[in-house]
């Protein structure tokens, strides 16, 4: 098995003190839809990609459903920002391209591969080194999926969820909306009717993936949305560890991104998603910014499956994102680990939802949050014991970090518990960098910044270490960047 | 609004009766109090939206809002209960100061004093607002605002009688002061609404309990306020005790303000009632107060019980426990809300807020939500939440030892209770309370889910 190397955008020092260094913009004409959204635009999504009638009848299904939603968006989470006019947004934009989508790696935009190889991207021969098997989305559409000989050896599928529509509309239809329906909430119902395009991954029975699968998510026309759709189907028996990263350029006005991701697995399979969060954030005032409005879902469907999430989020200025599990096979494991950071005026609400049907699920939640500069950040959690959940044991941690005293700290867990076999425990605490550790740390000539630096590495550790190894080493240098001038 | 009038046109009519046939000496101020609260109640109604309801979010309150309640405007004339009865109601021990009230009612007749304190008063609030106004109106409706609440401003509305506590600077009361509010049966559902009003003046001390008791085994419902304020360096013990009937409808809010280095201890036990609902909060508003909040909840058959407790941290140095514990039987439902707020000038907080749950049954339900709210960075904050059976492997080991299982359980869900029950500080009522909750102990129903 190859190793794989990921990117190494951010772990060269003089990258580090630029601020936020992703903030280019690629000019590439785009084939853009009109503002605003009606049934026609969900039709013209439909017709770019050359759906069959299923996909567009479910589209606009989830279009129709979307629209008798009178409660509008969900108010419930702790976040705040002005009303979003949906009419004001472009539902799609690709880069213009050839119907048939680029064919080779020379068929690809030369821009679009300039911003990818800023990024940081092995989409060209280095890809194959680093031994991962990209599917770039840029601005909806996958621009080119790398790799796919090798998977293709083993049975896997690993492409664009519109290429998937078209070539494996089976599977597609067995699955699609079968964990996160299309009537689920606010945003998974205009995702449903609007999403552009995504990634999809089958792994067949009794196969191990050989390398990482990785997506990676940019929003880059201005006033876009970016609505994609994923889609990991792990068959009997199987294991992929799938890695997502996100970075965004800067925009003024907010960005509205609402992504849908679901999982599946089946009995003794297992999915691993990890998730690297650094969409724009807004400027020192809070002006702009992404709004990640994202649903995600994991379907522990078979006996002894398991579905493991971890998240280090630090940008977006708002986050609204509860990874879940429904631990529906008997003996499933479900778990979380995450980091999420908010600065200057970012607010996140984030959590998970484990939610335990079969007999002896097991579930897992360990968040850590990191507060700073204006910054609001909120666990928000369920953990729901059905009484079909014999022996069903939960374990909740959450701490949170305070760094200044402007920002604030929140915990709710909801926990429901309708089984008296189960166990469940939760447990919580907030606090500051110790002062006693900071001078310990000076003491033997550290700085204060990078005192505070490896004391909240250190809170972090235990999340980090669930990341592949360089992964890691991406994450732990992004917190770094994202708290730089809150201390000291 | 001629639709609310029609929705609530039992308590429009009981309202305009006790307006009506108010006493003379009623002052002004109560009147408009009644009436600002009547028609916030008309605006607001009962919470009882399904969706979006956060506070009401795992208890639906349509079976209050849908059902018809007489309001009895006296004392029951004929039958009350002996004051031998009474006594087998509640706890009890000689000395202590005893306020007894039937439907709502003050009654004289059942009340014992013995002897009046310098600096203490200790009366029925409807003569209290006559008798001495200055002491009252200060006070009153000032910490359970009825601007957001339905069931506060439906009180408020139907503001009577109940007791009043007040406790001049640095004087102690000399004796526990019982309050015993008692519903009897009748012949159609009845509805009630006791106030209580506790005003501790700088470095006093008083200890009360307050007890929700019924001999019926029928329906009604009870809607109560208690204010307490804890002056300035005082030191306050409560206990709040609901022993309803099974059938009953109990919603209590229960509204704290503590001052600077003031001390608020209380502890909460709760059986009986079809759906109870305790809402409690605390607000520290000094520098250095410290608050404990505990409560023990033993619920039964189809029983449910709802906790929202609130202990918000306005200024710096303050200390809070918050502890409850459930024990879950047949097929019924508890609820926990929890919020501890820090707001940002209260460093150096220490806050700890715990709910443990022993679910016995496999019907039964536990909803626990223990939160958290911090924006000061300066502050040892923490909160946990258990739930689950008795462990095995003690039951095991305790058979081992001779024991049945039955007893061995009932030892163990005791020492569980035993835990909220030891917090009080006065003796004659510990003594009461573990007695009671000792005889309650569900036991037979107990189930092992596989091997230890």
């Amino acid at each position: 098995m190859v190793t794989p190397k990921v990117i190494s955008r951010t772990t060269t020092s003089e990258a580090l003190d630029q601020g936020y260094k992703w903030g280019f913009s690629i000019d590439i004409d785009s084939d853009s839809a009109p503002k605003g959204l009606n049934e026609d635009i969900v039709r013209f999504i439909s017709a770019k990609k050359g759906e069959p009638e299923w996909m567009l009848e479910w589209r606009l299904k989830a279009f129709r459903f979307w629209l008798r939603q009178k409660q509008g968006e969900p108010a419930w989470a702790n976040i705040h920002h002005p009303v979003i006019d949906f009419q004001d947004i472009i539902y799609y934009s690709a880069p213009s391209s050839k119907k048939d989508g680029p064919k080779s790696l020379e068929d690809v935009d030369p821009e679009v591969r300039a911003a990818f190889d800023k990024l940081g991207i092995p989409l060209n021969e280095q890809a194959k080194l680093a031994g991962v098997a990209v599917d770039a989305v840029l601005d909806s559409v996958s621009v080119a999926t790398t790799y796919q000989g090798m998977l293709e050896k083993a049975g896997i599928i690993f492409c664009s969820m519109s290429e998937a529509v078209r070539k494996h509309p089976d599977l597609v239809r067995k699955y699609l909306g079968t964990v996160v329906p299309y009537t689920d909430n606010f945003y998974a119902s205009l995702n449903s009717a609007v999403f552009s395009d995504g990634s999809f991954a089958y792994i067949p029975k009794g196969t191990r993936c050989p390398i990482e699968l990785m997506t990676y998510f940019r929003i880059n026309t201005a006033n876009s949305g970016q609505f994609e759709r994923t889609l990991i189907v792990a068959d009997e028996g199987s294991y992929v560890s799938y890695l997502e990263g996100c970075t965004a350029p800067i925009r003024k006005e907010s960005q509205l991104h609402a992504a849908v991701v679901e999982l599946v697995t089946l009995d003794n399979a297992e999915i691993k998603y990890s998730t690297l969060q650094n969409w724009y954030p807004g400027d020192k005032e809070g002006n702009g910014g992404v709004y990640n409005f994202v649903t995600k879902r994991g379907k522990a469907q078979g006996r002894n499956s398991k579905i493991s999430w971890t998240q280090v989020e630090t940008g977006s200025a708002i986050t609204w994102k509860y990874p879940s599990v429904i631990l529906q096979g008997d003996n499933s494991v479900g778990e979380f680990y995450s980091v999420a950071l908010v600065n200057n005026y970012q607010q996140a609400d984030t959590g998970t939802k484990m939610i335990h049907i079969g007999k002896n699920t097991r579930s897992t939640i360990v968040a850590k949050g990191i507060s700073a500069g204006h910054g609001n950040n909120t666990y928000r959690g369920l953990v729901k014991i059905m009484p079909s959940a014999d022996g069903a044991r939960n374990f909740s941690q959450c701490d949170s970090l305070l760094v200044g005293d402007q920002c604030g700290a929140h915990t709710t867990p909801y926990i429901e518990v309708r089984n008296p076999t189960a166990q469940m425990e939760h447990e919580a605490s907030t606090s500051k960098v110790s002062d006693d550790q900071l001078f310990y740390c000076q003491s033997r000539g550290m700085s204060v910044e990078d005192a505070h630096s490896m004391i909240i590495n250190g809170f972090c550790r235990s999340i980090f270490q669930e990341l592949p190894f360089e992964f890691a080493m991406e994450a732990s240098q992004l917190l770094k960047v994202s708290l730089e001038g809150t201390v000291g | 609004m001629t639709q609310t009038l029609t929705k609530y046109a039992g308590y429009h009519e009981a309202f305009q009766a006790l307006e009506s046939s108010a006493p003379k000496s009623t002052p002004p101020w109560l009147h408009e109090l009644r009436r600002q609260a009547w028609s916030r109640f008309q605006q607001l109604g009962f919470p009882t939206a399904r969706r979006g309801n956060e506070k009401w979010k795992y208890t639906n309150v349509a079976p209050i809002a849908s059902a018809a309640f007489s309001h009895p405007a006296a004392l029951p004339s004929g039958a009350q209960p002996t004051a031998g009865r009474v006594k087998q109601l509640g706890p009890s021990a000689p000395g202590w100061t005893n306020l007894v009230f039937v439907d709502g009612h003050y009654s004289p007749a059942l009340s014992t004093q013995p002897g009046q304190a310098p600096g203490i008063v200790v009366d029925n609030l409807s003569k209290a607002t006559v008798s001495s106004p200055q002491l009252v109106q200060p006070h009153l409706a000032r910490q359970a605002g009825f601007e957001d609440d339905g069931f506060i401003a439906l009180n408020t509305a139907f503001l009577q009688d109940g007791a009043f506590i007040h406790v001049a600077d640095n004087r102690t009361a000399p004796a526990m002061i019982n309050l015993l509010f008692v519903t009897t049966e009748g012949p159609t559902p009845k509805v009630t609404f006791p106030r209580v009003l506790v005003v501790a003046g700088k470095g006093s001390q008083v200890s009360l309990v307050e007890t929700y008791v019924s001999p019926a085994k029928s329906r009604y419902f009870i809607n109560t306020v208690t204010e307490i304020v804890v002056g300035d360096g005082a030191n306050v013990e409560h206990c709040r005790l609901l022993l309803e009937s099974p059938e009953a409808f109990h919603v209590g809010n229960t509204r704290v303000y503590q001052g600077q280095d003031s001390t608020f201890t209380s502890a909460g036990f709760f059986r009986g009632a079809a759906l109870a609902r305790n809402d409690f909060q605390v607000l520290l508003d000094g520098t250095g107060a410290n608050c404990t909040v505990n409560g023990l909840y033993l619920t039964t058959d189809s029983q449910h019980v709802d906790h929202l407790i609130g202990i918000d941290h306005a200024k710096p140095h303050g200390t809070s426990r918050l502890l409850y514990k459930g024990i879950l039987d047949g097929k019924s439902k508890a609820v926990f809300g929890g919020t501890v707020m820090v707001r940002k000038d209260a460093q150096k907080t220490d806050a700890r807020q715990t709910d443990k749950n022993l679910l016995l049954s496999p019907d039964a339900e536990v909803d626990s939500k223990p939160s958290l709210l911090i924006f000061a960075d300066d502050v040892k904050c923490a909160h946990g939440a258990t739930a689950g059976h008795i462990d095995a492997n003690t039951v095991f080991y305790m058979q081992s030892r001779g024991l049945d299982l039955a007893t061995a359980s009932r030892m163990l869900i005791h020492a569980f209770a035993r835990e909220v029950i030891d917090t009080v500080q006065a003796e004659p009522l510990r003594d009461y309370l573990d007695g009671l909750f000792s005889q309650a102990m569900p036991a037979s129903s107990l189930r092992f889910g596989g091997t230890p």
